[in-house]
């Protein structure tokens, strides 16, 4: 499933300027406490959380995200979506829970 | 390669600054993403550890050809039970870091499963010396 998908059925608003077009994710990760995030998320993963402030680009960077998708329409810090943009991450924000985010995911084929 | 980053106390929002630029530092060494997550994950976690148990500290990296050695000093409060704090879930973590969705009391734990050898050294009212080592090339040892 590319980010493009995910955008669309979502119909999610992505807030960062990070190119992302073709981009693969390769499965999903819920988790809102990071180091449960660190510990279990794969690389490339679309992950699901309602956490929009800066640290969770410190942790999407080092799991080599495949984008952050922001739940609840949780608002995504400023500083948040400057530091995405410079470490080429993609961040959307929906304002589906991260039950449906799931559910509509899986329910596409996502892993 | 050395490298040497001062922590600050309480700063959550630049917290990780240490463990990204020696990220960027094995990414230009062409060292393997696996590898580079295990090294990444562990350090951040230390280095998240430093800033929201004690009031920051002081990091030195060495980037060896066939390893990387982190130490990761502080003189905050100081761990009382070490083994207890490695349980999965203990944490003692403030309601601000929670909100920030710090506490899983998972860093530890994170940095046991990552670290190829994990030092820890504490004294409570003096403070904590953590030391991750990580093989960059593990299947030739
Ligand atoms: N540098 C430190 N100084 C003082 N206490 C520490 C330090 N590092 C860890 N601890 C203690 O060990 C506990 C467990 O640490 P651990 O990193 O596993 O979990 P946490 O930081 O509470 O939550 P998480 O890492 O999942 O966000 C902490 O809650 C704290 O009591
Ligand atoms: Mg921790």
């Amino acid at each position: 499933m590319t980010i493009n998908d995910v955008q669309e059925i979502l119909n999610a608003t992505v807030v960062t300027q990070t190119p992302y077009e073709n981009n693969e994710v390769l499965s999903g990760f819920v988790g809102d406490l990071l180091s449960v995030v660190m510990g279990k998320a794969k690389e490339q993963c679309a992950w699901i959380t309602i956490q929009g402030h800066i640290n969770i680009i410190a942790v999407g960077t080092l799991i080599n995200v495949g984008c952050i998708i922001v739940t609840e329409s949780f608002k995504v810090d400023d500083d948040a979506v400057k530091k995405a943009n410079e470490e080429d991450i993609v961040i959307m924000t929906t304002q589906f829970s991260s039950y449906e985010v799931a559910a509509l995911l899986s329910k596409s084929g996502l892993e | 390669m050395n490298l040497h980053f001062d922590v600050e106390g309480g700063e959550f929002i630049s917290a990780g600054v240490a463990s990204s630029k020696v990220k960027k530092v094995l990414k230009q060494l062409a060292i393997q993403p696996e590898i580079i997550r295990k090294i990444s994950v562990a350090m951040y976690e230390a280095e998240i550890n430093m800033v929201i148990h004690a009031h920051g500290g002081v990091i030195d990296a060495e980037i060896m050809p066939d390893y990387v050695h982190v130490i990761l000093k502080d003189e905050g409060p100081g761990i009382e039970n070490i083994e207890l704090a490695m349980k999965a879930g203990y944490s003692t973590a403030s309601r601000l870091a929670r909100e920030m969705g710090f506490g899983a009391g998972m860093g530890l734990a994170n940095m046991k499963r990552y670290a190829d050898i994990l030092q820890i050294e504490s004294e409570p009212g003096k403070g904590t010396t953590v030391e991750i080592t990580v093989k960059l090339y593990p299947e030739q040892s």
